[in-house]
């Protein structure tokens, strides 16, 4: 036998993660939580087919992911956030490295930020922040999510999307590259400095 | 010695994973003498709590909605 028990206790120990990762898809809170619902009963019901050596949280995301799908399929509309469902091998990776110069040296890199706590209460920073995210190749926007949104650890991610450890760290580094950069460009090397914000 | 795209490297897998002893002694060695990696490990912990942040946001915005 294995240690994981599947438990209420356990099971609802994951109920922020699973709900963050249906919420980032389905974009309503009262579905999510719905959603989320099923999928521990579910998983209590079908106890018998947990393994443990997948990991409790990889296999209750398998349910998850079913119960999502079903609610597609339901209600006949499109997907608002496709992205994150099905994702063609673009990847970021490519040879070409705009970061960095051949010798490894940052090719203008980051400068100095402003501020930027302040940013985290400003309306339109978020908007920034959010063409920001979306601007990510779309694999990489979803290992981003999965890790940074969703609170994914790396192997759970690695195995949530098909990645080896080695193309995990590729891809999340690339993916704050970029991101960082795009906020740089169109927020902090932006906003005017006012030196006295009140 | 290790250039600044090695040491943004273990600066964004230490967001990820404990590093080495050795893997943060160098990053350490490295940071005291370069500004941008210095900006660089500070702007990719500011990006991990804006993602919290943008999704607490995410959250109560569909909260006012429904």
């Amino acid at each position: 036998m294995t240690g994981t028990l599947l438990t209420e206790k356990n099971l609802s120990a994951q109920r922020p993660v699973l709900f963050r990762y249906a919420l980032l898809q389905l974009h309503d809170r009262e579905l999510a939580d719905d959603v989320v619902q099923e999928t521990l009963l579910a998983a209590l019901q079908s106890a018998s087919d947990f393994e443990g050596r997948a990991g409790l949280r990889t296999w209750l995301i398998g349910i998850l992911k079913h119960k999502i799908a079903d609610h597609w399929r339901r209600s006949a509309r499109e997907a608002s956030v496709p992205e994150f469902n099905q994702i063609d091998e673009d990847d970021g990776e490519t040879e070409q490295d705009e970061f960095f110069m051949s010798n490894g040296q940052w090719n203008g890199g980051p400068k100095a930020w402003a501020d930027p706590e302040v940013a985290l209460k400003q309306q339109e920073f978020w908007a920034i922040y959010e063409a920001c995210q979306n601007n990510l190749p779309p694999k990489m926007a979803k290992v981003f999510m999965l890790r940074e949104l969703v609170g994914l650890e790396a192997d759970e991610v690695c195995q949530e999307v098909g990645l080896s450890e080695a193309n995990y760290w590729v891809i999340m580094h690339r993916a704050r590259l970029g991101l960082r950069e795009c906020l740089e460009i169109r927020w902090f090397n932006n906003t005017k400095q006012e030196k006295h914000h009140a | 010695m290790h250039s600044c795209r090695d040491i943004s490297i273990l600066v964004s897998q230490g967001l990820d994973k404990k590093l080495s002893w050795r893997e943060r002694f160098t990053v350490r060695m490295h940071l005291m003498m370069c500004t941008r990696c210095r900006n660089f490990q500070k702007q990719t912990q500011f990006i991990r709590k804006a993602a919290r942040h943008y999704t607490d946001g995410l959250q109560s915005r569909l909260d006012k909605k429904s």
